[in-house]
């Protein structure tokens, strides 16, 4: 019997006539009641980290000062993510409401949308929305700009504090945390920053209430979620599917039948091997069985006529170009991994010297001073467990 | 007022002098120069006040802007592993045998410069590169040809 098909969604990129309508009906709407529909609806930021949405408004709007800010955080620049760049082409309207809300809720009149420079040709257009949307909010009497600021080809610059240094004019090193963004975020100023797909998540949640969200997934994964399909399938592009599926499903559907690992994540991300599809499910961490896995969205298939030491080395790659250089773990580390795997292919080092580079990865883990160099270990860790011969021979 | 005086001068009346006006001025010097020179730097640090050595550190930390020289057209080959996977190797050969330059250089009429970069977010598109600000994608060698040949007749009409 054929399998049923994961069911598709169409929440985000649903294209709604009445979001003016929505939007002056939920300002109307008190600001603790607005935050526990958010929060009551479960929804999580879909960058990747998941941190509870509501309560980040919530801890915002707690702060006493005049000055603060929203940020939409658009530097989509994890490999194999592109869901962002759809959403602000198709909905950015939604986008847009979302930010306005929050701005009510924490008191600020200033937004951004930080672009990846890649992105630039969707300036001109989302211009033209946004100065459209500013007649909207004049009309309903709300105080707030959104300006589009522009980056310059730094992967780094999504981290959140990362990018709140870029756009004051600096190199886009992390900041220690704490302090959070909601209590010293851009310019030292209590800070919202959400992805771009959390934004538009907010829409939904106002429009259809936090029930119908909350209906969608599983246990402390809820609603949809936007994955950006790619890699070796016959059908690669952006889906919304429900939280909560296993790896299996989603090869079931997207893959070309001979799958024999997934990417999910990214290459900050983890691989999981053919062995793993059927107990590895799609979601964040909780109380699940199994393992679940995070993720912002991107879903890279593998089949058997990859080699993973070629998906290794150009992950690696990537990140010894994108590390920031700021802290020596991920600095230096990064390129010592690199070496590492190249030392072994070539023979010039033992296989052994695997489980020394692995220790390392770990230590990354532990000692770098932001996510990039922590979350190298997941995707180093789990292709060299799960492929060691590829490694190898 | 040389040229750089005067880029300058009119990106800082445009976007401002505080510090977070830095790297929209810096991208406005791209966008017309397609590089960031010294004396770019030390006029950009003059008119915002603040230290040359700033300005260098942050023009030398993102790969999209550039201290040296560039062509007019960039075109910037995603490397990242789907692109990789669906046959980046064969686009940048077929784009340095059609401009007779290896990766990471210029052509010797200044009009196009060669380079890999990070991933572009068209994954589902591959293989896909940036010409300037403007993104290619579901590249093959035919269509690489017709694309550079764009260009090419675009210049020759400019000219």
């Amino acid at each position: 019997m054929k399998k049923k098909h994961l069911q598709r969604l169409d929440l985000i990129f649903k294209n709604e006539h009445d979001i003016e309508a929505i939007l002056e009906k939920t300002l109307k709407r008190g600001n603790d009641e607005i935050i526990n529909d958010l929060i009551s609806s479960g929804l999580k930021g879909r960058g990747g980290a998941g941190f509870p949405t509501g309560l980040k408004w919530k801890l915002a709007s707690e702060e006493q000062t005049d000055e603060k800010y929203v940020i939409c955080n658009a530097d989509e620049g994890e490999p194999g993510t592109f869901k962002d760049r759809e959403i602000l082409q198709s909905v950015p309207h939604k986008v847009l409401s979302g930010m306005a809300v929050c701005a009510r809720i924490i008191g600020a009149k200033k937004g951004y949308i930080y672009l990846r420079g890649e992105y630039l040709f969707l300036k001109p257009q989302l211009l033209e929305v946004i100065d459209e949307f500013h007649s909207t909010l004049d009309k309903m009497g709300l105080d707030f700009r959104v300006e589009i600021f522009l980056g310059s080809g730094a992967y780094i610059c999504g981290e959140e504090s990362a990018l709140f240094e870029s756009m004051e004019g600096k190199r886009g090193e992390p900041r220690n945390k704490p302090p959070f963004p909601t209590v010293q975020g851009y310019k030292s100023k209590p800070t919202v920053i959400n992805n771009v797909e959390t934004l538009a998540h907010t829409y939904s949640i106002f429009k259809y209430g936090p029930d119908k969200f909350k209906d969608l997934g599983i246990q402390d994964s809820r609603g949809s979620k936007v994955f950006s399909v790619s890699g070796d399938t016959p059908i690669p592009g952006i889906y919304e599917l429900e939280f909560g599926m296993s790896v299996q499903r989603f090869v079931d559907d997207f893959g070309d039948g001979d799958a024999k690992a997934v990417q999910v994540g990214g290459a900050s991300g983890f691989c999981v091997p053919r062995k793993r599809f059927d107990k590895t499910v799609i979601g964040y961490q909780g109380k699940l069985r199994g393992t679940s896995l995070p993720t912002g969205g991107s879903m890279m298939i593998f089949n058997s006529s990859r080699s993973m030491y070629n998906v290794l080395h150009n992950y690696l790659d990537f990140f010894v170009e994108e590390s920031c250089g700021q802290c020596t773990p991920c600095r230096v580390g990064t390129q010592q991994l690199l070496l590492g795997i190249e030392a072994v292919k070539k023979g010039d080092q033992p296989s052994s010297y695997l489980d020394r580079l692995m220790d390392l990865a770990e230590g990354m883990r532990v000692t770098a001073k932001c996510g990039l160099g922590q979350s190298v270990a997941n995707s180093f860790s789990s292709i060299v467990e799960n492929f060691k011969e590829e490694m190898i021979y | 007022m040389t040229e750089v005086k005067q880029l300058v001068k009119g990106l800082a009346d445009q976007y401002g002098r505080n510090e977070e006006c830095l790297l929209p001025i810096l991208q406005g010097i791209v966008t017309s120069e397609q590089h960031i020179s010294e004396d770019a730097m030390v006029e950009v640090a003059r008119e915002l006040n603040i230290s040359a050595a700033q300005v260098y550190g942050t023009a030398t930390f993102y790969s999209f802007l550039h201290t040296k020289p560039l062509g007019k057209y960039v075109i910037r080959v995603c490397k990242t592993i789907t692109c990789m996977m669906h046959g980046k190797n064969q686009i940048i050969k077929e784009l340095e045998s059609l401009l007779k330059v290896n990766l990471g250089e210029t052509t010797h009429d200044g009009k196009f410069t060669l380079m890999e970069t990070n991933c572009l977010g068209q994954c589902h598109k591959g293989p896909a590169m940036l010409i300037n600000d403007k993104p290619y994608t579901d590249l093959t060698p035919e269509k690489v040809r017709e694309i550079v040949m764009m260009y090419r007749n675009k210049e020759l009409r400019s000219n």
